[in-house]
């Protein structure tokens, strides 16, 4: 005797509480097993790259706030190391030490929400306020700096947009030290939890060959074991300067690739973080941070494209300018769209709770993967 | 309790009535007080407050909320099947309201003093499989069904390991009856069952560990019966929106969340009676120090109470701590795991209690 069966359509999203924003999963499923994930995107769709044809150089920094909305300084950073490379624009030091500190508190702010989300997506709700109580506290030194706590418009093109606050120097080393035990803590309540490994080890392989052929970076990729870190393999600003280690996923739990490989990488990235600013925040030198903040851009005719990694990867700037005050062309390679790729390949033959947990993994923001 | 009532209201159906009216109101009056721990607990948990504007730290918040359910609009989307929609909600309370009726909250306030209550107790609160299928399917909802299938699946299977341990239990107590359960448990906690009954010599020491296994693996079952953390796979918020009950709004919703909690409760005191005492006092009474006898039975339902909300509240505590199994783990969990060691286990305190 053979059953009739039916493969059902169930379309996650786009309003649903896993898919982290706008975005629709179109998941074909036989019974609970995933046959076939097709992400339908442009929910978010707000024309940045058109707007910015329209903008002058220096206009355009507050756009790139809101591409990724969890790493905004990231996104300032990226696009004015693309336009000072383009004009040749050297900033002092003393912004350099500072980008370096912003960058890497942003990037412990954008990966508290991703662990912290991805313990939601597996059930466990606590570990996620505690990561946003001490999110808070990152959020409370931006604001300090810049009056902004979530879209900073901080990181100018030849500059910065306010120098820091007398206590932010104090303030962000105790934030340190307060959050080492924290990290602790998080591995304690979630990371080695025996449930949580039960759904994340050897869930969502991803082989390094694959993560390189869909053009994976940051966490996912080193989630895999892959030792690609754009601050050491193409350095950029000033993080040569410092001592840290890039992280790897080791296949501790399971298989190297897995969902806790991706997750576990990010929260040891944290730590890596701290050290950065523990190591950068005695030797901030003195200086005015806007005396190289041009009074009108001009770039001369020419291409540019410029990559930082960013708390989800690689994050590519690519501006064309015609020699005008306003860019051409800005096209943004977000780290996002490139992850949401993968999600078929890895959700193929797994059952509809995985679909979450490498949805999780993969750590996207919807605003980046729009634009 | 119906005798009493009886002679009180003079009328057959009065006095019916007023006894199904009881676990009614002791229903109604814990889940506002669950509901309210719930959240505190969950506050306190995670660095929050909680409700705090309505009442004292919130405590009129949930009346506040129940008046808002109430008067919610309830549209039935257009193909659902209306007559299963409607029926679902009020089948899944009418189940675990039934099992309250063979609860006994103190030696004088029982429903109805049933010699199988145990057994009832089990047959009534897997009606709940029913109310939840209806719920999902007749919703046309693909959520909804997918979570009433796991549902479904899981209580079924929990029953199981469930049902083992009771009939270990009745081995040992060779009675069916909650009441005489709780009675043989009675003058201090030594005679609790988790510490091996009320007898004498080696046999009680060789069951405690047999008797904490089987403890562990009813509250493990009972979690999953109740579909609550790390077990609340049907309603898995991050993967179904709210499962068996998406398309549920207004008071429908409050029917199943009552169902939810008065279910928690219900397994809390099953899992009580059987290992913690029921309703004995664990020290003695105040109502025999003073020779007061009618304060006995007001104490007794005061410490079940207690037992009952003490687990409640453990159930609590795992929901905001552990994270969710998925569907396969859950169901080898029951059947690789808990099963055989319920059958093991049965065996042995067999063996045990011959000796």
């Amino acid at each position: 005797m053979s059953l009739k069966t039916e493969r059902m359509i169930l379309n996650m999203g786009p309003q649903h509480p896993a898919t982290h924003g706008v975005l629709r999963l179109e998941v074909e499923v036989e019974g609970e097993l995933v046959i076939r994930v097709k992400p339908h995107i442009g929910y978010l769709h707000r024309c940045f790259e058109k707007h910015a044809e329209a903008m002058m150089y220096n206009q355009v920094v507050p756009y790139t706030d809101r591409l990724d909305y969890l790493a905004a300084m990231y996104n300032n950073w990226g696009y004015a190391l693309a336009v000072e490379k383009l004009c040749g624009i050297q900033v002092p030091e003393r912004v350099e030490y500072i980008r370096v500190i912003m960058g890497e508190l942003q990037r412990i702010a954008s990966h508290t929400v991703a662990v912290g989300t991805y313990g939601l997506d597996i059930g466990a709700f606590t570990p996620f306020l505690y990561l946003f109580r001490d999110r808070e506290k990152i959020l409370t030194l931006f604001e300090m700096t810049c009056g902004a706590r979530m879209l900073y418009n901080y990181i100018w093109v030849g500059g910065l947009s306010h120098d820091i606050h007398p206590d932010f120097v104090r303030m962000t080393k105790e934030f340190c030290s307060y959050f080492k035990p924290i990290v602790e803590e998080v591995n304690n309540l979630l990371s080695f939890n025996k449930i949580f490994i039960e759904r994340t080890a050897n869930i969502g392989v991803l082989p390094a060959e694959t993560a390189i052929n869909f053009g994976c970076t940051g966490p996912v990729l080193r989630g895999s074991g892959l030792a690609y870190d754009l601050r050491k393999d193409d350095t950029y600003s000033i993080y040569n300067k410092f001592d840290f280690n890039v992280i790897t996923g080791t296949g501790m739990m399971g298989t190297v690739g897995d969902c806790w490989d991706r997750y576990y990488v990010r929260v040891l990235e944290m730590l890596e973080s701290i050290k950065i600013i523990e190591q950068a925040i005695d030797q901030i030198p003195d200086g005015d941070v806007q005396s190289a903040v041009p009074k009108r851009i001009k770039p001369p005719k020419g291409t540019v494209y410029t990559r930082v990694e960013n708390p989800r990867g690689e994050l590519g700037y690519f501006i064309i300018s015609d020699g005008n005050t306003n860019p051409f062309r800005v096209k943004v390679r977000p780290p996002s769209f490139v992850h949401l790729e993968v999600m078929d390949a890895l959700c193929r033959g797994h059952l509809i709770a995985d679909v979450m947990a490498i949805l999780g993994s993969i750590d996207i923001v919807l605003g980046e993967v729009d634009r | 309790m119906y005798e009493f009532l009886y002679q009180l209201l003079g009328n057959q159906i009065l006095a019916m009535f007023a006894l199904a009216c009881i676990p009614l109101v002791f229903i109604l009056l814990y889940v506002l007080f669950a509901v309210w721990l719930e959240r505190k607990v969950s506050a306190h948990m995670q660095d929050r407050l909680g409700p705090m504007r309505v009442g004292w730290h919130g405590a009129l918040q949930l009346i506040a909320d129940f008046l808002k359910i109430l008067q919610k609009e309830a549209p039935v989307s257009k193909d659902s099947d209306k007559l299963l929609y409607n029926i679902a909600p009020v089948l899944a309370f009418a189940g675990s309201f039934a099992a309250f009726a063979a609860i006994p909250f103190s030696s004088k306030l029982i429903g109805s003093e049933i010699e199988i209550g145990l057994f009832f107790i089990l047959a009534v609160s897997s009606f709940v499989v029913a109310a939840i299928l209806m719920a999902g399917w007749s919703s046309n909802n693909k959520y909804s069904l997918l979570g009433a299938m796991r549902s479904a699946a899981q209580i079924i299977s929990y029953e199981i390991p469930t049902a083992l341990v009771v009939l270990s239990m009745i081995m040992l107590t060779g009675t069916l009856s909650l009441s005489k359960i709780s009675d043989m448990q009675t003058s201090s906690f030594w005679n609790w069952y988790i510490l091996g009954g009320p007898g004498v010599g080696y046999p009680k020491f060789l069951l405690i560990p047999f008797m904490i296994i089987a403890f562990i693996i009813i509250y493990i079952s009972t979690l999953a019966e109740t579909n609550r953390t790390p077990f609340d796979i049907p309603e898995a918020e991050s993967e179904l929106v709210a499962g068996y009950f998406t398309e549920y709004p207004g008071i429908k919703y409050a029917m199943f969340m009552l169902n939810e909690y008065a279910n928690m409760f219900a397994v809390s005191a099953v899992i009580s009676i059987l290992f913690f005492g029921g309703y004995q006092s664990p020290l003695g009474y105040f109502g025999n120090i003073l020779h007061m006898n009618w304060m006995i039975p007001f104490e007794q339902a005061f410490w079940f109470t207690c037992k009952g909300l003490f687990f409640v509240f453990v159930q609590m505590w795992l929901r905001w701590t552990l994270p969710r199994l998925r569907v396969d783990q859950l169901m080898t969990l029951c059947w690789k795991y808990l099963i055989p060691y319920a059958l093991l286990n049965l065996i042995i305190i067999g063996i045990i209690s011959l000796l």
